[in-house]
């Protein structure tokens, strides 16, 4: 796609942005609505974690009761029965036992819910990047759009399992444990409520700095991975010119300043967890000491100091595991975010409502519309005044005075007019970007051009649905891309109910049939990734016959450009001949015989239409064609 | 791992080292503090004041002591394994810098890309949980254990029991979620492999209207990754739930049998008991964390030996022995009985008796089919392999004699695949020669039919060139990379199908001027026939052997593979008159 590549934007690596905080919520309380569906399943899960974190509280709070009850003493004797300590001890079990049962079903529950809205997201982003334009891909780096499917939703994942029970189980412990703390003695709980500002304080500023450089770090990863990214790629040129030091040098200065940036940022992460927990016992000693001043004061009992202390650490600890969640639940955001720029970029706008039906057409040429495949199709369109007429479906293309571009400012084409009547071959002739591709990217309506100017089998192309314009028209691609799965699927592509009689016609007639049976599964061979274990030219020949099986009237053909050799080159030329017969097509040239073939050939030069007419009348006309074709002539 | 260690570990030596001993004081010294307590319940007991506050400033001491101490470790345990991620990746860059194209060839260049990446990450977060977790982990059960043993010895028997418990369950959980989790990562990759193939087809998706085919497709593969998420997870969850009631069990059993011992003569008393509630929590803790320790460094293992296989691999072409002072003199070269074959297996040769001579200056077109061994012919002047058998001479010394920097600033190559870097069009030429001036810049794009079209673009030789030159055309790039090679002033300029995307008026003028230049030996590999038609001579390649080399005039009357090219290509301009 080199016509376009001239205007894409720079592919950069997306860093996260810092995210503002009002947009935060937004985003976070968005993620929370594909939990709606499950909203009974939900609250219970919020229900389970607060239930676990306050049986928990109230379970370590028999540690008092307990304690309390060694110390008690009725007539000078110690009232301890062993009886009495086994109930007590019971009880406390009996909450612990809920604590953990509690914790175990929201966890699993958390995990169906988690693992259901990973699904929703990806799913709801596939089909939506089906509805998008092509512009869409064109304009965005592939390896960004898949970073969304893995890390993206990776950090979501996180953030579903992780971050979310950890919150509710933070504030709902402290929350719990400051309740009982009051009760069991207010002047302790009171240094409590100091210890907790300060941590607040602390996870604020610190989480805060760390954030930032964590972002900062982000962008030089970013950085770092291009440059890897770059020279991996290149490594071959690099050596051929003997550039080993000089890059090795350069990626030096990039690789520091991430070494420096991913030092900060893991620093400040790393010192949080230290600076809370020693925080903690900063203040279980000041909490000892003074529980110690109080008890000789007579205003507290060795059994609230006793049941102080844990209860304390009940809260560090929670508010501990918690910062470390900062960073998941900004990532998650940073990348909620990204999931939802996709999710809501506009579809593909479509506003066509004619239609492609089977027909029968009898011999007055009178058309009707028909439920079984008939081998005839028509367009049938619905007027405003609610009449219905049918027109069949021939392959008549026509270009008035078209103008476009795929940005405002940067026109690609100008007022090309041609036509094609059908059953002719058209030939676009052109250096690189002059618009070859542009056009035939117009007549499937890849992209849209306004109303009237393309009209097809006499019907405004805009009115057409797209889905069916396109399956009136078949594309070979320049670069031909086959989907994993069998050599038959990857033809079957092009007409999904086709029969395996219908797969092997479609080969014939493309000339992949010999290559293919002697491929070693025959047409079940599977093919690996865009498939790379077979040659380009045998490539090609998949993508002939998926074209053939279709079997549209308009073909629109991107000749290969690539190096293939003059005996593949004769086989494929023999394929495409035969799949052209009786159809409009539109053809990229780069093959003499191509272009000797066909009915009429347009020389494009930045995108104007500079010469018309069949090879003889051009070649007569001694022009841009006569010099092209020279070059091509050329050795005597 | 530890021998990659201590290589990549440096200048930020210091660090390693400072961050664990750190992260020993600071556990002792949270140890310390609950230890206190008992003497805090002494001078409750004795309703000592002056003690109790004495002990208690001792205690806050200790936890400012411990806060410094974990700072401290927590700030040189970053600055540890940020530097030894900066050395490794610097260590496997400029290690695969030195591969030879063979080495290359052995790992694609998207996984070198991963392994440089991802899996040098993985490794950096595995480090720094192992210098600060691993060792706090291990020593705060030591210390904790001992100092509860020191306070009462019968109630610590509890943790015999309890440790061995929790330590059993954890690593049988981690050992099972692990497979598990291989599965999953295996289910993400055949999710991503729909995805991306997906995106790179999109067009013919929407072509052929397979949107709602595709969905399917997706949709059923995204169903097995949730599975395959819940299936390796919910091993996972246990060890929360499993821990919690470990912990719940130890805090009863001391809380019972503590409480008992306030009553009998052991001098355990109720505050006693707080310090021990503390050391449970501790000790449980410190495991978990060597459980979650664990399976980080499970999956780094992985990415691991990725990274060892890149730095372990034999670089196969050497050039120690190799005369410093040697240079290329002229630009003859000389193939010798020549075998070669990319596995190294002689069944499977690639290139078969290759005996040739090149004149210095002469120009020579390489033509055949696909897969006739051009490229791989030509790749043996530079040097970019090493034959098998046989010999290739260039300027009259074996390739070998030479210092590869020597022999490849003679040998210019423009490649199949062209690349060109960020930066811009200028910064790309000068790759060709560091010190070219902008005369000899302009020369050299003059020759290349380049000059022209750079001066089109606004910012003419300045021109940003993107990533991978996405700004240029593919006939612009190749004439970019011709003016490139053409600065280094080479002996020898080869060009490999490096002009199929120029179209053929241009093609021609750039054989022209490249005919100009005095004394340079030039090769040109090509499909199209017009390409070599104007060479000294045309070497036809087929399936790895010479057909035949001799001039285009003698070959189109004698050989048979020449002449069917030539037809083919030709016959239409024949017809045509």
């Amino acid at each position: 796609m080199a016509d376009i590549k001239t205007t894409t934007l720079p592919k950069n690596v997306q860093v996260g942005q810092p995210q503002k905080k009002g947009n935060m919520f937004k985003v976070i309380g968005r993620l929370l609505s594909y939990a709606k569906k499950y909203r009974f399943l939900f609250g219970f899960v919020i229900l389970l974690i607060v239930a676990s974190s306050v049986l928990n509280v109230i379970g370590m709070f028999q540690i008092k009761t307990i304690t309390a009850y060694f110390g008690e003493i009725k007539d000078g004797k110690a009232v301890f029965e062993y009886a009495e300590l086994y109930r007590m001890l019971l009880i406390m079990g009996g909450f612990f036992v809920g604590a953990t049962i509690c914790a175990y079903a929201y966890a699993r529950l958390m995990l169906m819910l988690c693992s259901r809205i990973m699904k929703a997201l990806r799913d709801e982003m596939f089909i939506t990047l089906q509805k998008l334009p092509v512009k869409y891909f064109d304009t965005h780096a592939h390896g960004d759009i898949m970073s969304r499917f893995t890390n993206d939703t990776d950090t979501l994942r996180e953030f579903f399992s992780q971050s979310l029970p950890k919150t509710i189980d933070t504030v709902s412990t402290v929350i719990a444990t400051f309740v009982m703390l009051f009760i069991a003695n207010w002047a302790l709980a009171l240094i409590v409520v100091a210890m907790l500002v300060i941590m607040l304080t602390v996870v604020k500023v610190v989480g805060g700095k760390s954030g930032k450089y964590f972002i900062k770090r982000q962008t030089e990863i970013g950085r770092n991975n291009g440059y890897i990214e770059e020279y991996i790629e290149g490594q071959k040129a690099v050596k051929v010119f003997c550039r080993e030091e000089k890059t090795v040098e350069n990626f030096d200065s990039i690789n520091e300043r991430l070494n420096t940036a991913t030092a900060k940022a893991n620093g400040y992460a790393n010192i949080l967890m230290p600076i809370l927990g020693n925080l903690g016992y900063l203040f279980y000693a000041l909490i000892a000491t003074l529980g110690g001043v109080l008890v000789l004061n007579g205003m507290a009992t060795p059994s609230d100091i006793v049941v102080f202390l844990p209860l304390m650490r009940n809260v560090t600890l929670p508010i501990g595991n918690f910062s470390q969640q900062i960073n998941i639940i900004m990532m998650a955001v940073a990348g909620a975010q990204r999931i939802f720029d996709i999710i809501d970029t506009p579809h593909e706008e479509d506003n066509g409502y004619v239609t492609l039906v089977n027909a029968n057409i009898d011999k007055n040429g009178n058309i009707t519309e028909s439920e079984t495949r008939t081998g005839k199709w028509a367009w049938k369109h619905p007027h405003h005044d609610g009449t219905l007429t049918y027109t069949e479906l021939k392959g008549d293309v026509r270009f008035a005075d078209v103008s476009f571009g795929y940005e405002e400012n940067k026109q690609v084409l100008y007022d090309v007019s041609l036509y094609a009547k059908p059953g002719q071959q058209i030939a676009f002739v052109g250096a690189t970007g002059a618009g070859k591709t542009t056009i035939t990217n117009l007549i499937n309506r890849f992209y849209d051009v306004p109303d009237g100017k393309i009209r097809y089998d006499g019907i405004n192309i805009n009115k057409i649905k797209k889905a069916d314009l396109r399956r009136s028209q078949a594309m070979v691609l320049q670069d031909t891309h086959l989907f994993t799965g069998t050599v038959a699927d990857n033809i079957r592509f092009g007409k999904l109910d086709a029969t395996d009689e219908e797969v092997i016609n479609a080969a014939k007639i493309a000339n992949a049939d010999f290559f293919i049976s002697h491929l070693p599964q025959g047409y079940d061979t599977m093919l690996t990734a865009d498939g790379a274990n077979l040659s380009q030219g045998q490539r090609q020949l998949i993508a002939i016959a998926r074209a053939a099986i279709a079997d549209p009237p308009v073909l629109i053909l991107d000749e290969a450009t690539s190096s293939i050799d003059t005996r593949t080159e004769a086989i494929i030329e023999k394929g495409m001949s035969e799949l052209m017969k009786g159809k409009t097509v539109f053809v990229i040239a780069h093959r003499l015989s191509t272009v000797r073939r066909a009915n009429a050939i347009m020389v494009l030069d930045h995108g104007r239409i500079t010469e018309r007419g069949t090879h003889e009348q051009l070649m007569s006309l001694k022009g841009t064609y006569y010099k092209l074709a020279q070059g091509l002539y050329e050795l005597e | 791992m530890i021998k990659l260690f201590t290589s990549c570990i440096g200048k930020y030596k210091k660090y390693a080292i400072i961050a664990p001993i750190g992260i020993i004081f600071e556990v002792l010294f949270e140890v310390l503090i609950p230890f206190m307590m008992n003497y805090i319940s002494d001078a409750l007991n004795a309703e000592d004041m002056t003690a109790l506050l004495s002990i208690g400033g001792l205690m806050v001491l200790f936890a400012i002591l411990s806060l410094i101490c974990g700072i401290l470790s927590g700030v040189t345990a970053a600055k540890a394994s940020a530097g030894f991620a900066a050395n490794l990746r610097k260590k496997l860059f400029l290690k695969i810098q030195n591969f030879s194209f063979k080495n290359t060839d052995k790992f694609s260049t998207s996984s070198l890309i991963t392994r440089l990446t991802t899996d040098v990450e993985n490794v950096q977060m595995a480090f720094m949980m192992l210098i600060r977790g691993f060792v706090r982990a291990p020593i705060m059960i030591i210390m904790a254990t001992t100092f509860a043993f020191a306070t009462n010895v019968k109630l610590a028997l509890i943790f015999v029991v309890a440790l061995p418990l929790l330590a059993g369950t954890l690593i049988l959980i981690i050992s099972r979620a692990h497979k598990r989790f291989k599965t999953l990562l295996k289910v993400f990759d055949d999710m991503n492999a729909v995805e991306q193939e997906n995106l790179i087809g999109i067009r013919a998706v929407k072509a052929f209207v397979r949107e709602d085919y595709e969905t399917e497709k997706f949709v059923a593969i995204s169903e097995r990754a949730r599975d395959a998420h819940v299936k390796a997870e919910r091993i996972l969850i246990f060890i929360t739930p499993i821990m919690m009631m470990i912990m719940f069990a130890c805090v009863m059993a001391v809380i019972g049998f503590g409480g008992m011992m306030t009553f009998d003569d052991s001098g355990f008393d109720v505050v006693s008991l707080t310090s021990y509630l503390t050391y449970t929590t501790q000790i449980l803790m410190s495991l978990m964390m060597m459980g979650m320790i664990l399976v980080i460094v499970v999956i780094s293992r992985a990415s691991l030996t990725r990274i060892k296989e890149v730095l372990d691999e034999d670089i196969d072409i050497k050039d120690d022995t190799a005369d410093e002072n040697l240079i290329v003199s002229d630009g003859s070269i000389d193939f010798s009985d020549v075998n070669f074959s990319y596995s190294g297996d002689s069944d499977k040769n690639v290139l078969n008796n290759i005996n040739l001579h090149i004149e210095s200056g002469e120009t020579i077109g390489i033509i055949g089919a696909t897969g006739s061994a051009k490229t791989t012919l030509i790749q043996m002047i530079p040097r970019l392999y090493d034959v098998d058998t046989g010999s290739v001479k260039v300027g009259g010394h074996n390739v070998k004699e030479y210092k590869i920097k020597n022999l490849r600033n003679a040998v210019s190559m423009v490649l199949q695949k062209n690349v060109l870097f960020s930066g811009t069009i200028k910064d790309n030429l000068k790759w060709g020669n560091e010190n070219a001036t902008d005369e000899e810049i302009v020369e050299a794009t003059k020759a290349a039919c380049a000059h022209d079209f750079i001066m089109s673009f606004p910012d003419g030789y300045d021109t940003e060139l993107g990533q991978g030159g996405v700004n240029v055309s593919g006939g612009q790039k190749q004439r970019l990379c011709i003016a490139r090679a053409l600065l280094k002033k080479p002996k020898i300029l080869i060009l490999d199908d490096s002009t199929s995307a120029v179209d053929t008026s241009t093609d021609k003028s750039i054989r022209e001027s490249l005919k100009k230049i005095k004394g340079i030996t030039v090769i040109i590999v090509a499909q199209r026939i017009a390409s070599v038609g104007s060479a000294d001579r045309v070497i036809v390649m087929d399936e790895g052997r010479i057909d035949a080399f001799d001039t285009p005039q003698e070959l189109l009357k004698s050989n048979t593979i020449y002449q069917e090219v030539y037809n083919s290509q030709m016959k239409g301009a024949q017809q045509n008159g």
